[in-house]
Formats: C-alpha cells, structure tokens, sequence
C-alpha cells in the first residue's frame, strides 16, 4: 500500500483581496453527533470564526463518538480525509506515524499556559491540542464515608491498598448496597486502559516499557504487574464491584441510585451526579497501590490531517477554539476540565469553589498519559482483554504473560513502531 | 440440434451475465485480494513497506503442539498433590518462556487432559483462534436443529385451518423482521444476571425457588444463551420456508393415509417428510452458511468474553482486521473459514444428494 | 392446501388456540417490551426491567423520548437513506437475480454449471471479511454523474447499492424454485418460437409469486437491518447515513435509554408494515400457484 503522502503546504496566504465573498471552505470532523451539548457549542465556536474572518469557513462533519475512530481509519485508506480531524490524545501517535496527520505548527507560546496533557506530542512536534482534559476518581458520598467510618483520603494522604480493601469489605458486609465498589466493566472499549492502567501503574507496573516501547516484558508480567492482577481478580472474587456482565444501564445510574456505594468514574459524568447529591458529593483521589497514585490523562485533541490544502486556514481555527472562553463553555456543557487555569477559574464547576474542583488539582498532580507510541493502538485492546480474562477468573500470570506476549509480537511486526 | 445450443449459449450468458459480472467484481475480486493479502503482512495502514511472508500467517495461526507434564515430585519421589488433593504439575509457562524450548515460545495452553500420573497438555500458538473454531463449530451444530427442527414444528402447528391463523403467523414471524442488533440489545437487558427478565420469569414460574443466573457473564452459559437468542430470532423465517413446502405436498395424498387410517406420526413420516426433502436441503445449507457467519450479537452483547467462551472466527477477522490493524491476520481467518464452510458444505451436498 | 382438519370440539379448539397464544408470547415479548419502554421516562424504564411492569405501558407515560429522539438524531433523513437504498437495491436484484437463476435452469450453455458453482460458493463469504479490498475498491472506481465522470464512490447511493445487487442466497432462492417448475410450459413455448426473454417474462415470472415474495422479504431485510459496518467505512456524511448506523448517536456519554427505545421502534414499525402488506399478496400468490401434482 503506497504510504500516505505529505500534501504540499500552501504557501503564504489566500489570494481574496476581494474581501468578502469567497471564503475557502476547510472541513472538520468532529465525534459529538447526537450529543446535543458539544454540537451546540462546537457549532457556536465555528459560527464565531467563519463571521469573524473573511478567509476560512469551516464546515462540520458530525460522527456518533463509538464508531468515529473506524470511520476516521476508513476515511484515511480511501484518501477521503478532512481537514481538521478531532482526535483521542493516546491514538494520535498512531496516526501521526501512519501518515494521516501533519504538525499541527502551532507557536509554543500560544500553549504555554495549557495543562501539558492536553498537548499531543510525536516525535517532537505538536500534532494535536485538546480543549479539555478528563480525568478520573472514586465518587461517593460524604455521609456515606462518615456512616461507615470509612477515612476521606486527600490527595497528600490517598488511601493505602489495605486501606481501600477495608473500606470495601466494610461496605460489602453492612448489605446496605448491591457492591460497594462500581469499576465500570460494562464500558468496555477504551475506558478498560483509560480507567485501569493507572492501578497498574501505581503498582509498578505499566503497558508497555515507556524507556524503548519496544518490549512489554517485565512491565506487563513482571512481579509488580502480577501483584495487580491479583488484586484485581480479588475484587471480582469477593463480589467487591459487579463483572464484565454488568448492565450499561446500571452503570450509568447505580451510584445515584444507590445500588453502589463508590463509583470511580470520569468528571463527564460528574454534572449529573453532583446534581444528584449536591453538596453531598465527594470526588476523592485515586488511592496509592504503592508506587504513588495515578488517574488517567489525555482526551479529544484537535489536529490537521496530512491531506489538507489548506493547513494555514486549519491552524487558524484550532487557535480560535483554543481561546479561554470557548474552554469555560465545554467545561460548563460537558463537565470536563479546562485546558488552562484562567478557563478554569472562570468556569461553573472548576473555580476555586467549584463542587469538582478538586479535579484540576488530581490532573495536576496525578495523571499519567497512556503510552505515547503508534502501538497503543493494539496495546489498548490486549489489555483490555487482559483485564477482562483476569476478571472472569484466568489465571492471572498466564494472561499477562500472553498480553505482553502479543504486544511485543505486534511491535516487532511493525519495525518498532518508528521509536 | 448445434445450431439450438448456439443460441442458447449466447442467450444463457446475456442472461447470467450482469449478475455474474456484478458478483465478481463486488465479491470474488474482492475476496482474491483479501486471499492475496494473507500471504503478506499488511497493515491497516502503515509507512512501513508490505513484504511478502507466504505462509507465516497461516502458520502463526494454526500451531500445535503437545507437552507431557511429569507431575512434581518431592525428594522420596512421592507425588505432591495440592489442598484439593489435585496432582501438582509444573506451570507450562516454566517452558514455554524456557529459553532451553524455542519452539514452544509464545505458545499458550488450550486444553490438557489426565491419564494416570502425567497430564498432556495441547498448546497453540493462537489459542483464542481455536477457540473461535470450536465455538463456531458448536454455534452451528447446535443451532440447525434447535432453528431448523423448531422451525419445522412451527410451521406444523401454523398449518391448520383455524380463524386467526394469520396473526399467530405474523407474531411468529415478527423477531425475523427486527434487526438482529436491535434483538441483541433488547436481550441483553432479558439476560441481565441481577435484574433481567429473564430471571424474573424463571423466578415467579418456580416460585422463587430458581436462583438467578447471570447468562452472559458465564463461560458456561454464554454461548447457550446466544445460541437460543439467535434460533429465536431467525426461526420465524425458516418457519416459513417449511410452510410453504408443506403446500406444495399434495392434499390427496393425505386424503390417502386418512382414508387408510394412518397415525398423525405415520402420516408425517410417510407423506409430509418426504414431500419436504426439497425445502429441508434449503433449510440446512441456509442456516449452516449463516450460522458461521454469526458476529453481531457477540459484537452487542459479549465482545467474545467472558473467557473466549463466544468467541467466532467472524468476531475474530474484524477484531484484527480492523480492530488491531492487521489486515493480514484478519484476512488469513477469512480464508481459513471460507475453505473450511467450502469442505462443510460440499459433504452436505454429497449427503443429500439424490440417489436414483 | 395441505391441512390437519379441525376438530369441533370446543375444549380442543380451546386447546389450540391457547398453545398458539403461548407460542406467540415467547415471539412478541421483547417487541412489546420495546415498545412499552419507548413510552417511559428513562429512570422508570430502567427500574421496570427487572419485573413484568416491563410489558406493561404504566407510570408516566408518554411520547417525549419520540420528540427527544428526532431533536438527537435526523431519523427522517436516516430513514430516507435506509428506503431508498433498500427499494433500489432489492427491484434491481429481484431482476438481475432471476433472470441469472432463469439461464442456469432453463438453459443450456458452456460453463453454465461451473459459473453456477462459483456464485453459490460465494455464499459462504461473509462481508466483513471483504470489507477492506472493497472500500480500497470503491474508493478509486469511476462514476457517470449528472456532471459527468466522477471518481470515488465514497458518501454515494449508488456505493451502498451497487455491490449489493448481486447475492447467492436469492439467486439460490430462485435456482430451487425454477427447478420445481414444470417443464412442460417452458418446453411448449420453446415449441411455438417464443424467444427466451418471453419465456422468461410471460411464462416463468407470472408462476413465481411465492420465490418474488420471498426474495423480496428477505433482502429488504437485509439492506435495511443489517447495514452497519459498510455504510460506516463509505459513508462520512449524514446526508446519505442509513438508519442502523444511526444508531450510534443515542450511545453519546450518556446512553439515553428511552430515546433509544423510541429510534428502535421507528426503524422498526415501516419494516413490519411492509411485511404485513406484502404476505397478504404471499398468501395470495400461494393459493393461486396451487398444487404441484
């Protein structure tokens, strides 16, 4: 298959002196279809632009979020690519590597101040900016912390394993809930290595080893990893939190309705909890499994794909949407965290007395990125299968020995994937 | 004689020639390529060049091995058995991450079984492809008769002459008329193990003494339950497939057996079986063909868990195809499946064939 | 027609009739189920699942999750795409289908058998595995449009039509009930010069009503339940989604439950209406066919 070829960049400006009439039309795709909110307000930063300059009109594609990425890939293989394409920060190495995108271009200067995992990076260029940052944590209730006596952990003092082991089984015994913890197994798909890594990764242990990502030996099944899947396989043993058969309907109601009494889950669905519970809520930090505690990073970025004519136009409207207002917007309609600190402080839910402010400060000071390489693609669904076969009671060592097993496999089957 | 079978060859290709032409481009073309990107390692999409490997794929897939395993000895030599009283055996990743057994690397265990002492144990070199094949080959030996035979009851029973007949029909036939994604998520609430449906059902029938259980987050009860969701979902269609080769069976002839007083099941086996013949090679071959088919309620409901245990090598092809970007492996299953539905169906031909 | 005669007992047409309910109940349930959900707002939808309130069209019942669901999605342009795709698709393939199943029964020519081997052997492909060649496929393929030649076949009807024409399982479906036909009528109009078109227009299609009717049904279905994956790999445009991929739109961040009962039962309700009109002219052409001695 011929490798997709770098469009030739068009140089310096458009040439409409004429003003006013034709503007160029430059496309962009974006995952929100059907999601009311981000429509609107993405529609609403793309109308600003077109009305605000006379050279570029942006004109939106609109894909439901599940199947966007195949449709993206499809797109990419028939030379059908738009312009300005909304992509997952730990995908876009791959397609960056596999020649859908081009740097981005952007001044240094203009994302200074931009939380740094909002900012995706290969190969030391920038391809992709996100408007926001998502970020995960174990949701509850206050006074169910107080009934049961259980510790609110800070994010200095998260809790110990033993700790969070207690608390569960304290919950479990009390027979006042369906599980005291929900994991969130009935999202299956990328939430599995979004959500779970992090567990891995204050064990020790990691996806795949971030000092070559070359080899996942060691990292995948070494002892730290296997002390994880232990762990893991025990919370699904002891009935701790509901398995991979979970309905996807509990999931998305059982912590309001209180079927469970703790739910780690992403600061997307946090409006309609905190709406739930008011003051109530308490979004407290991932616990510290040993080797520091760590939430997930790295959302919905925006970059330009190799094929546009028209990068320069593109380049202006991702930093037209980068702009502080647009950011406060997102964050209020989707309950996701601002890029920069100024967006934040002027947001509903992210200023200082913000019922989910809290979440800055864990992006700040726990999130790891997933591994930033071109295999991460593959890598994400052999975890993920990893976690679920553990889940379901394999024996712990054998599934990561064979997860570790087909990532190497599958890197070595790409020349090193470009590292 | 020469001259009417000219005239027939052109004519018979002007007539087969637009369906022909349209299949090969849009299917056997397509299918080639998909055969010849097999033979190489291409990626989805990739800057690496696509290099030509012949058969590793095929050979990456389709590993076998088998391992005998001494049990573990203590130093007097007495076999050393666990809290359960089971044998102790080594654990096979000690070879098959033994640097000492090359051959082995990589490969994983997929069944052992027990015979005196030592245990043997299979191992492969792609287990969840095995798995994939036999949970196919199951889906399909279990589901052409529970949808065939139950098919073939329905449509007995539909075939009376009482008033409303009709409605029953189309009730019967509704599920067939609903897309089978649509039928996959309207079960897996009907399956839920906590709160489903299902369980209720059987709960309130047994008065409660029936434990719920969860039908799709068990090894062993998921493909069943699947295997009954989709016979559920087609059997309206084949039902009527039957009905209408019970028409065609000539109503004298029943006439016939009643006046010689035969048995309700002396007529069927004597009269109504036989006159189905035609319908019943249809009914098989298209069931089997959809059968191995089957990949969107495991894509719905189950994603190939828990456990590999619904696993299909349809669900296989995407997920490396597509999924994992190895457009190469995804492609070989498809080839591997294609000859082995080919090799299925001509002995089904073969079997039914008509013996003069 | 072949029939078990009834009995006059009342206590047995009783019987009869109550397993034929029993029967139906195990068909209809997850179809009413769906429905009934449709009407419910979504936290009392969820709540009912695990009880028979399920089935039952109480509490606060109404037709928001309708209104909600046509704000989410263009179901109308959706479903626009999915008919016209589907009508198309199915008139060209019912045509091109028999007469292919027409010249391999009825007529005698070089390679006849073979060419028919190969197209039943297709039916053992399924599409997924040829989804990628035929997207690269498509994808370069020429077009006479309105404005002359375009490349591409991408975000088009005619991609979604096109390779759909042709398929094993009708031109099967056809091939078997040729078959049956008696040959006497072919072999009289062979007798009086009738040319094989007019055999085939005048004399065999007229006597196919039961195999149309079935062909028709079944890949009506086809087109308009199951296309999920191709449409998504060719289409990028909501202009010219069909309604099964329109499905993902109510699986956002939050999946709305009850605006997704509501979309389920729109896509299906045209579907279950067709098949209701059209076996009304099923049980027709049946009874008309009569007999085959």
């Amino acid at each position: 298959m011929r490798p997709m070829t770098l469009a030739g960049i068009l140089a310096g400006t458009t040439l409409l002196a004429t003003g006013a009439a034709a503007q160029t039309e430059i496309s962009l795709w974006y995952h929100g279809a059907g999601n009311e909110v981000e429509s609107s307000i993405i529609n609403q930063i793309i109308d600003d632009f077109n009305a605000g300059q006379g050279d570029w009109a942006v004109s939106i594609e609109s894909f439901p979020q599940e199947s966007y990425n195949d449709s993206v890939v499809a797109a990419a293989l028939a030379g059908n690519l738009p312009c300005i394409i909304d992509v997952d920060g730990p995908v876009m190495p791959n397609w960056a590597w596999s020649g859908y995108m081009q740097p981005l271009g952007l001044d240094e200067a203009k994302v200074a101040d931009f939380l740094p995992t909002t900012i995706g990076r290969w190969d030391g260029e920038i391809y992709s900016v996100g408007l926001w940052e998502a970020a995960v944590a174990m949701i509850t209730r206050r006074s169910t912390m107080q009934k049961y006596g259980i510790r609110i952990p800070t994010l200095d003092a998260p809790w110990t394993q033993d700790e969070l082991t207690t608390a569960l089984t304290d919950l479990k015994a009390s027979g006042d809930f369906e599980y005291p913890l929900d994991v969130g197994m009935a999202w299956t798909g990328e939430w599995y290595p979004y959500a779970f890594s992090p567990f891995l990764q204050s064990f020790g242990g990691d996806i795949v080893d971030r000092s070559t990502y070359q080899t996942a030996e060691g990292v995948l099944n070494g002892d730290a990893a296997i002390a994880f899947g232990e762990w893991w396989q025990s919370l699904f043993e002891s009935d701790l939190t509901p398995g991979t058969s979970q309905d996807p309907a509990d999931r998305d109601n059982g912590l309001i309705e209180g079927k469970y009494a703790i739910q780690w889950n992403g600061n997307w669905a946090g409006a309609a909890i905190v709406e739930a519970f008011g003051d109530d809520v308490l979004f407290l930090p991932a616990p510290d499994f040993g080797n520091g505690p760590v939430i997930g990073a790295g959302s919905w970025q925006f970059g330009i794909s190799s094929t546009c004519e028209h990068p320069d136009g593109a380049r202006a409207f991702i930093e037209h949407a980068l702009q502080d207002q647009y950011l406060t917007a997102f964050s209020d309609g989707i309950g996701l965290i601002p890029s920069t600190a100024s967006a934040a402080a002027a947001s509903k839910l992210y200023n200082e007395d913000g019922l989910m402010s809290v979440f800055f400060d864990l992006s700040a000071e726990q999130a790891l990125v997933r591994p930033v390489t071109p295999g991460y693609v593959v890598a994400a669904k052999v975890f993920e299968k990893a976690l679920a076969d553990i889940a379901n009671g394999a024996d712990v060592a054998d599934a990561l020995d064979a997860a570790a097993d087909e990532i190497n496999t599958d890197i070595a089957r790409n020349g090193g994937y470009g590292h | 004689m020469a001259s009417r079978l000219t005239r027939s060859t052109r004519a018979g290709w002007a007539f087969a020639l637009p369906g022909f032409a349209l299949i090969t481009t849009f299917i056997i073309l397509p299918f080639f390529f998909a055969f010849y990107l097999s033979l190489t390692n291409q990626r989805l999409i990739s800057p690496n060049p696509t290099e030509f490997v012949g058969l590793d794929n095929y050979r990456n897939l389709l590993s076998l091995s088998v391992l005998t395993l001494e049990p573990e000895r203590d130093e007097s030599g007495a076999v050393l058995r666990d809290a359960d009283g089971e044998i102790l055996y080594p654990r096979v990743r000690t070879i098959t991450r033994n640097p000492e057994f090359p051959q082995y690397r990589g490969m994983r265990e997929w069944f052992r079984w027990q015979s005196g002492d030592t245990a043997t144990v299979v191992v492969a070199s792609d287990v969840v492809f095995w798995k994939a094949l036999t949970n196919t080959l199951t889906f399909v030996l279990f589901i052409v008769p529970l949808q065939g035979g139950g098919a073939l009851l329905l449509a007995l029973l539909i075939n009376q002459k009482l008033r409303g007949i009709n409605v029953f029909r189309t009730i019967y036939f509704m599920p067939v008329v609903i897309s089978i994604v649509v039928i996959s998520l309207l079960w897996r609430f009907i399956y839920d193990g906590s709160d489903g449906l299902l369980n209720a059902i059987l709960s309130a029938l047994s008065f409660g003494l029936f434990e719920p259980v969860d039908w799709l987050g068990q090894p062993e009860t998921a493909l069943g339950s699947i295997i009954v969701m989709s016979a559920w979902q087609a059997v309206g269609f084949h039902m009527v497939i039957w009905l209408s080769g019970l028409q065609t069976i000539s109503p004298t002839l029943y006439e016939v057996a009643a006046i010689e007083g035969a048995s309700k099941w002396q007529t069927f086996r004597y009269v109504t079986w036989p006159g189905l013949r035609n319908t019943a090679i249809l009914v098989l071959i298209v069931i089997t063909m959809q059968a191995f088919a089957l990949f969107a309620q495991i894509d719905v409901m189950t994603n190939g868990g828990p456990l590999d245990s619904t696993q299909t090598l349809v669900f296989q092809a995407v997920e490396r195809g597509y999924g994992k970007q190895d457009i190469s492996g995804g492609s070989t299953i498809s080839v591997i499946l294609f000859f082995m539905v080919l090799a299925i169906s001509l002995t089904q031909r073969f079997l039914t064939r008509e013996r003069t | 027609m072949a029939l078990v005669s009834p009995q006059n007992s009342g206590l047995r047409l009783a019987s009869r009739y109550a397993a034929l309910a029993l029967v139906a109940v195990v068909f209809a349930f997850p179809l009413v189920f769906m429905v009934v959900s449709s009407l419910k707002p979504d936290q009392q939808l969820l709540r009912d699942t695990s009880s028979l309130r399920a089935f039952l069209p109480v509490g606060d019942i109404s037709l928001d999750n309708y209104l909600a669901a046509f704000d989410r999605a263009p179901i109308g342009r959706f479903m626009l795409n999915s008919v016209i795709v589907t009508v198309v698709t199915v008139t060209l393939s019912v045509i091109i289908c028999s007469l292919a199943a027409f010249s391999f029964v009825y007529m005698n020519w070089t390679g006849r058998d073979a060419i028919l081997s190969v197209v039943l052997a297709t039916l053992i492909i399924p599409f997924e595995t040829i989804a990628v060649p035929l997207l690269l496929m498509v994808s370069r393929l020429p077009w006479l449009g309105m404005e002359g030649i375009e490349w591409g076949w991408l975000n088009t009807y005619h991609v979604q039509i096109v390779p759909w024409i042709v398929d094993a399982l009708t031109v099967f479906l056809f091939v078997q009930y040729f078959k049956d036909l008696p040959t006497e009528l072919i072999e009289a109009a062979r007798a009086e010069g009738a040319s094989w078109f007019q055999i085939y227009r005048r004399v065999v299609m007229p006597l196919s009503g039961p195999v149309l009717a079935t062909a028709i049904i079944l890949k009506s279905l086809k087109m308009y339940n199951e296309q999920y994956l191709w449409p998504l790999i060719v289409v990028q445009d909501e202009a010219h989604r069909p309604i099964m991929v329109g499905l993902g739109y109510f699986f956002q961040l939050n999946v709305a439950w009850g605006e997704l009962m509501a979309y389920l039962t729109l896509i299906s309700v045209p579907v279950l209406v067709f098949y209701l009109v059209l076996q009304r002219a099923f049980i027709a052409s049946i009874a008309s066919t009569g007999v085959k001695g």
